[in-house]
């Protein structure tokens, strides 16, 4: 990383995102029960949560969980009540935002979404344009959780992938470099000290993190190809009560639905999230369902992550390693044993 | 003989007649335990039982309909199980019952609001505490303080329904007067107040739907109403409104039948108290029609049946 370095101590930290909030909309991890803990839009007073990664992660400040894609209105003709015609309003609004405090598999899991929504052989303008307009501030992870397995899958606590700026916890508050041009302009900011000082600190602070990679997965996507269509999935996912949560949770989870919701003569085209957990995802018109039970729904989600998502996007799992769906899961089923167990058997 | 002994010797015995049998073992750290689905002696041998066994196993039987399997059931998810028979969503020649009387299960998300539980190394438990050790050191406190809310009032610690029991039979230890405390707190507030609460709580709600799947009595399951595309009964934004609307939903389709045993709330990714909104219902259905769920198989919930007068409503007096 450069010299460019500044200082931020941790009681500059209210007032930097207060005044940041003059230009963005700036979103910060905030305690908002006793155990969870959500990037919500920053307020003076709130309880800000930067030394834990947070329950869910930022995706849903450029993927809302409800995101309207248009608005119509039908008007009647007068002359002839049978005809109808329909105006259609876009909604897209992208402001300047900032996401300050994801971690790094949060920075990566972002890369996951450029690949499908931005980079790819279709373009999501929606996304596209909020990416844009978002810069990202990460704080690298200097106590990973026994949850965290980014080594395994391509990134790793102090992975700089996907992020703008760049924070390392040393005493009194963080060492802050820029890694793209967005993230050095933030720390114009009076909150920033010069922080020769705190090089070395946040340079030694960073060696000592030891994540190691505990997962083997080469040649996982050819092995998940050869268990497609064996007992293997029952055995694994007995357990799993096809619940979602694990989907929800996920950094890298895209899968969308898109419902018109219409009320007398006006509507919305709303996009909401979607689970591949859930019957319905891929419920067909006929009625014919080719993913019935939670075997298949489970299977897909693995092979997704971990066969078809590397296969099409150069290689990248679709996943970051972060471990919130081992920690939201109902039954605890480990995502890491599982892989595991692919590796054994396929 | 200690528990784990009696049910390995009795899963032994059992192993042969069916498909497995549904227990505990450790899960991915020493906080967690997961359901282990028992098909071998190795599998016998990786068995645990513990106050981190807080699964309600029962919760799977629905879906293994027509096949025989066998299931480890503490006192409350027994209850489930007497509900299901009630209700035929399961049959009793199909299911080998392994009770454990049970002295209370802990509630994790109890703990994880007084600990960082992110690097758990080891856990145990003796003489009414928990000792929980992690790099950063290790914390001891009464297991009483993080035991799951419905442990606090359990009136049925041994199992009310079984083939092969482990442990000694307990009779109930806990006041039953506790049962409705949180929701009489929140029948204090007024009407106002009440809304404002629920709503901050169901604010965080992502509608991932983990609270129904974790619900042995959510039997609809893939075939829910709330997240039917045709009809489309309910809106698939994520507002407020509709979280609300959720989880009436989800309290009305199981009025009378919920037996309390707080997967809903366990399973919810956002920790969100639930099971009070539950809980409330079955206080009106106690009020209403004398009925509790899942106490005896040959009751038959008050909402499946109708009266021209029910014998607990005094409609004519009124
Ligand atoms: S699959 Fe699990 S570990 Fe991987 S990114 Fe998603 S939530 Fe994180
Ligand atoms: S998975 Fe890696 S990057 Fe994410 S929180 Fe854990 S250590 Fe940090
Ligand atoms: S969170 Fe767990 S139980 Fe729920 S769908 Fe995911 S793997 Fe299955
Ligand atoms: S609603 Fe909740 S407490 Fe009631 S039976 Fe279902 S999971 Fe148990
Ligand atoms: S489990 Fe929790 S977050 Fe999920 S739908 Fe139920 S209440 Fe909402």
């Amino acid at each position: 990383m450069s010299n460019k370095g500044r200082f931020l101590a941790t009681d500059k930290i209210p007032g930097l995102l207060k005044r940041l909030g003059g230009t963005y909309r700036v979103f910060a991890p905030v305690k908002v029960s006793d155990t969870v803990i959500l990037f919500h839009e920053f307020k003076e007073g709130a309880q800000l949560a930067l030394n834990k990664q947070a329950t869910l992660p930022p995706k849903e400040i450029l993927f809302p969980q409800t995101e309207c894609l248009l608005s119509y209105t039908y008007h009647k003709d007068p002359e002839n009540l049978e005809k109808s015609e329909v105006q259609v309003e876009e909604t897209l609004e992208a402001l300047p935002t900032i996401i300050f405090g994801a971690r790094p598999c949060d920075a990566r899991g972002l890369m996951v979404f450029d690949a499908v929504f931005n980079d790819g052989q279709w373009r999501d303008p929606y996304y596209k344009a909020r990416r844009k307009a978002t810069t990202i501030v990460t704080i690298l992870c200097t106590q990973p959780e026994n949850t965290c397995f980014c080594t395994s899958v391509g990134g790793g606590p102090t992975n700089t992938e996907g992020s703008d700026l760049v924070l390392t916890p040393v005493t009194g508050g963080y060492f802050a470099e820029p890694a793209t041009e967005k993230g050095g302009a933030l720390l114009q900011d009076e909150a920033f000290a010069l922080g020769h000082n705190k090089a070395d600190e946040a340079r030694e602070e960073r060696e000592k993190v030891s994540l190691e990679s505990e997962l083997e997965l080469d040649g996982i996507a050819q092995c998940l190809l050869e268990l497609f269509s064996t007992d293997f999935w029952k055995q694994v996912s007995a357990k799993c009560i096809s619940c979602g949560a694990c989907t929800y949770v996920c950094p890298t989870c895209y899968c969308f639905n898109i419902t018109d919701e219409t009320a007398g003569v006006k509507g919305e085209r709303i996009r909401t999230w979607d689970s591949c957990m859930f019957y319905q995802y891929t419920l067909e018109a006929s009625g014919h369902n080719p993913r019935p039970t939670k075997v298949e729904r489970y299977r897909n989600r693995i092979g997704h992550k971990f066969s078809y998502h590397p296969t099409n996007y150069e290689g990248m799992f679709g996943c970051t390693g972060c471990g919130r769906c081992i920690k939201a899961c109902p039954v605890s089923l480990d995502i890491r044993q599982v892989l595991r167990e692919v590796k054994v058997h396929g | 003989m200690e528990a784990i002994g009696k049910l390995r010797e009795d899963i032994q015995k059992e192993l042969e007649d069916v498909e497995f049998i549904i227990g505990w073992e450790q899960g991915f750290d020493a906080l967690h335990a997961t359901p282990l689905f028992i098909r071998s002696q190795e599998d016998i041998d990786r068995l645990i039982w513990n106050p981190l066994c807080v699964h309600n196993l029962a919760s799977y039987l629905p879906q293994l309909k027509g096949r025989k399997v066998g299931v480890l059931l503490k006192g409350c998810d027994s209850r489930s199980v007497i509900q299901l028979l009630q209700e035929g969503l399961i049959q009793r020649e199909e299911i080998v019952i392994f009770g454990i009387s049970c002295p209370g299960v802990v509630d994790l998300s109890k703990i994880r609001a007084r600990m960082n539980v992110s690097q758990v190394k080891r856990v145990s438990f003796a003489e009414g505490n928990v000792t929980i050790e992690t790099p950063q050191g290790r914390e001891e406190f009464p297991l009483d303080e993080v035991l799951a809310t419905k442990c606090l009032s359990c009136q049925y610690p041994t199992p009310l329904i079984y083939d092969h029991l482990a442990g000694e039979a307990l009779s109930p230890q806990r006041p039953a007067d506790l049962l409705y405390k949180e929701v009489e707190e929140i029948e204090k507030l007024d009407v106002k107040e009440r809304l404002a609460h629920w709503e901050r709580e169901l604010n965080r709600c992502i509608r991932c739907y983990a609270c129904r799947n974790a619900c042995p009595l959510c039997v609809c399951q893939d075939y829910c109403a709330a997240d039917s595309r045709n009809p489309h009964w309910l809106s698939q934004r994520a507002g407020i409104g509709e979280k609300v609307m959720w989880h009436i939903m989800h309290a009305l389709h199981v009025a009378g039948r919920c037996t309390d045993c707080g997967e809903c709330e366990r399973a919810c990714p956002m920790d969100i108290p639930i099971q009070r909104i539950r809980k409330k219902i079955n206080k009106e259905i106690k009020a209403l029609f004398d009925y509790e769920a899942g106490v005896n198989t040959e009751d038959t919930p008050p909402l499946y049946t109708f009266q021209m007068e029910e014998s607990t409503i005094r409609e004519k007096d009124w």
